[in-house]
């Protein structure tokens, strides 16, 4: 079900999504139509106000939810053909998530919640370990690794978080406000986290915020607007 | 997977210990007093069981009377003695024939007096019962056939009227009739109804039946057949023997009863097993209630970890890993339950053994099938909860507070 990224396809596709919740009367058209496509290497930035539709386009693209209409490519595999479980294997595999409350789980050791994912695939007790070490070193947090998230700031929970969305080295970090709870030096460094995944290990990152500071650190920014895309434009880098 | 599946659901019962405790409790409580139970029920079975081959292995008991059910008689047209001797005379492979006759008495040595069952019968009585006299001697011939005033009496009529002194060649009175003591019973201890087989004194029959009862009927007639030899035969033909003596046609029902220590067995052991029965029937009933424990407990583990499925659905966990995870940390609960249940249970049924003064017998299968059967109340209560988790939207499930 997948093609290798030696392709020059883009990673992901998006043509006339569309995606309406309800039935009858009661109907909300959440996303009214999109066209988008993400290469390999990006760094995009999904930015509009509430009920603009960016929230379900993120579920849409991470496969937890499919489109009405239109199709979403993910690799050259069509999406909305997928089973639920085929979704679930391809989240596994291709998809790292990050969310804006952290959503670890709680009274684990940060070092357990990020060989989470590892789990699920199937990885023996070293290789989880080992993988999982990595990983957080990559964020920061060596040395931190036995501690549960209670005993985290905010900032280095979402760093853990971080941590289990690349530890399985995936295509695409899709993160819906991953600064939303955060102060701003906090953010300022989480985004540093980010960048540097971006530029140093070509992680795809699409990357939901309302905060323009944010926005910045990315390579491109979308603008959403009642469910349709008002504008899409290459940053010039932060300044 | 599924061992990694395993680690996951300790940890997560871990992470709670003090409801994963309260949770597994009825659990517990339910396999340790089913074991419990039939482990104690088994012991006293086997008590009674060891008690009746202490009577004697192939003994036939005639009693007169209608049978109604086992042990159980109505009607009564009494034995003589001469019955007895017509079966020991017409009857094959018989190894002994005691006619026996009891009366409840007081027995008087100075100024001690002890009430006891007097027993009339002839030496054959002793080979019949699986009794020794320890010290004395048996009834001579002619002290049978004169009904002379001598006895032998148990170890329990010894300890209460003599004490520590010596009985032999004592003289005891029953009611009006004064005995010399010529032999000891070696004692039997209690029988299996909690009946102290050495509180009784045995006299000759004819003593009896002259100077005690002054009766010449007989209450029953306790054979023993040889060994080796059937004793369905021996039964059968006793049974012919009886019906022909009195005069039965062949339309009558017998107004007499033979019984085989199969039936006498069955009989005894019949009331421990169905008090066992009923006794861990009502213990599984708290297994049951245990089970809704356990799916009580998952069911708010459930909404409580709401997020945390999210979560593991987000990361790409499939439904049946998530029903897999639920449903084997029920399953790991119960069975947790069953185990320390089993342990607490062996614990208990050596305490009980002691103190009831049954024998402690291991049942290997019944500590198989209540771990099993925990570990399936685990499978089938942790289910519906189970499902309820893998069925969740994740993009739901994500939002949960």
């Amino acid at each position: 079900m997948h093609v290798e990224g030696a392709t020059q396809a883009p990673l992901i596709v998006f043509s006339g999504v569309t995606k309406v919740y309800g039935k009858g009367n009661a109907t909300v058209e959440a996303l009214r139509g999109i066209d988008l496509c993400i290469e390999e290497g990006e760094f995009v930035a999904i930015m509009g106000p509430s009920g603009s539709g960016k929230s379900t386009c993120m579920n849409i693209l991470g496969c937890l939810d499919t489109p009405t209409g239109g199709t979403y490519m993910f690799r050259d595999v069509d999406v909305g053909t997928l089973t639920r479980n085929q979704r679930a294997l391809l989240r596994r595999h291709y998809q790292g998530f990050i969310f804006q409350g952290y959503n670890l789980l709680s009274r684990t050791s940060a070092l357990e919640n990020v060989e989470l994912p590892l789990l699920y695939r199937g990885a023996g007790v070293r290789e989880r370990r080992e993988h999982a070490m990595k990983a957080l070193e990559t964020v920061g947090l060596k040395g931190w690794e036995s501690h549960t998230p209670s005993e985290l700031s905010g900032g280095q929970q979402q760093r853990v978080a971080i941590a289990r969305a690349i530890v399985t080295n995936p295509a695409v970090l899709l993160a819906d406000e991953p600064t939303g709870n955060l102060d701003t030096a906090r953010s300022r460094e989480i985004m540093d986290v980010l960048t540097a995944l971006n530029s140093d290990d070509g992680i795809t990152i699409v990357m939901i915020t309302h905060e323009p500071d944010m926005a910045v650190y990315a390579k491109r920014q979308v603008h959403f607007l009642d469910g349709m895309v008002v504008s899409d434009k290459p940053n010039g880098g932060k300044e | 997977m599924l061992w990694n599946t395993v680690l996951l659901a300790l940890r997560e019962i871990r992470r709670n210990v003090m409801r994963s405790f309260l949770t597994i409790l009825g659990i517990v409580i339910g396999v340790g007093a089913v074991i419990t139970m039939v482990t104690i029920g088994g012991g006293a079975t086997l008590q009674v069981k060891q008690q009746i081959s202490s009577m004697g292995s192939n003994m036939l008991m005639v009693s007169p009377g209608k049978r109604l059910g086992p042990g159980q008689s109505s009607g009564n047209v009494p034995f003589k003695e001469a019955d007895a001797e017509a079966i020991s005379r017409e009857v094959g492979s018989i190894a002994a024939v005691a006619p026996v006759s009891s009366q409840s008495s007081q027995a008087i040595f100075g100024n001690q007096n002890w009430t006891t069952q007097v027993t009339g019968s002839n030496n054959q009585y002793f080979y019949v019962t699986n009794r020794t006299v320890a010290a004395g001697r048996q009834f001579s011939e002619s002290e049978l056939r004169a009904g002379a005033a001598v006895c032998i009496i148990g170890e329990t009529v010894r300890k209460k009227l003599f004490g520590g002194q010596d009985a032999l060649g004592e003289k005891i009175r029953l009611q009006k009739l004064s005995c010399e003591v010529i032999g000891l019973l070696e004692g039997k201890g209690q029988s299996s109804m909690g009946m102290d087989q050495d509180d009784v004194v045995v006299i000759p029959l004819r003593t009896l039946q002259r100077r005690v009862t002054g009766k010449q009927d007989i209450g029953m007639i306790q054979v023993s057949v040889q060994q080796g030899a059937s004793t369905d035969k021996a039964l059968k033909d006793i049974a012919k023997l009886m019906r022909e003596r009195r005069h039965l046609a062949p339309s009558d029902d017998d107004n007499f009863n033979v019984m085989d220590m199969k039936e006498i067995s069955k009989m005894l052991t019949g009331t421990t097993e169905l008090l066992t029965a009923l006794l861990s029937a009502v213990a599984a009933v708290s297994l049951l209630v245990g089970g809704i424990g356990i799916m009580n407990i998952m069911l708010v583990s459930v909404t409580e970890r709401t997020r945390e499925i999210g979560v593991r659905l987000a990361i790409g966990a499939m439904e049946r890993e998530v029903l897999m995870q639920f449903l084997v940390e029920a399953v790991v609960l119960s069975s947790l339950g069953g185990i320390i249940g089993i342990m607490l249970a062996l614990a208990a049924s050596i305490w009980l053994a002691g103190l009831l003064r049954v024998p402690f017998v291991f049942n290997g299968p019944i500590v198989f099938v209540a771990f099993l059967f925990s570990a399936a109340v685990g499978m089938i209560f942790g289910y519906f909860p189970a499902l309820k988790a893998a069925r969740l939207d994740p993009i739901e499930a994500l939002r949960h507070e």
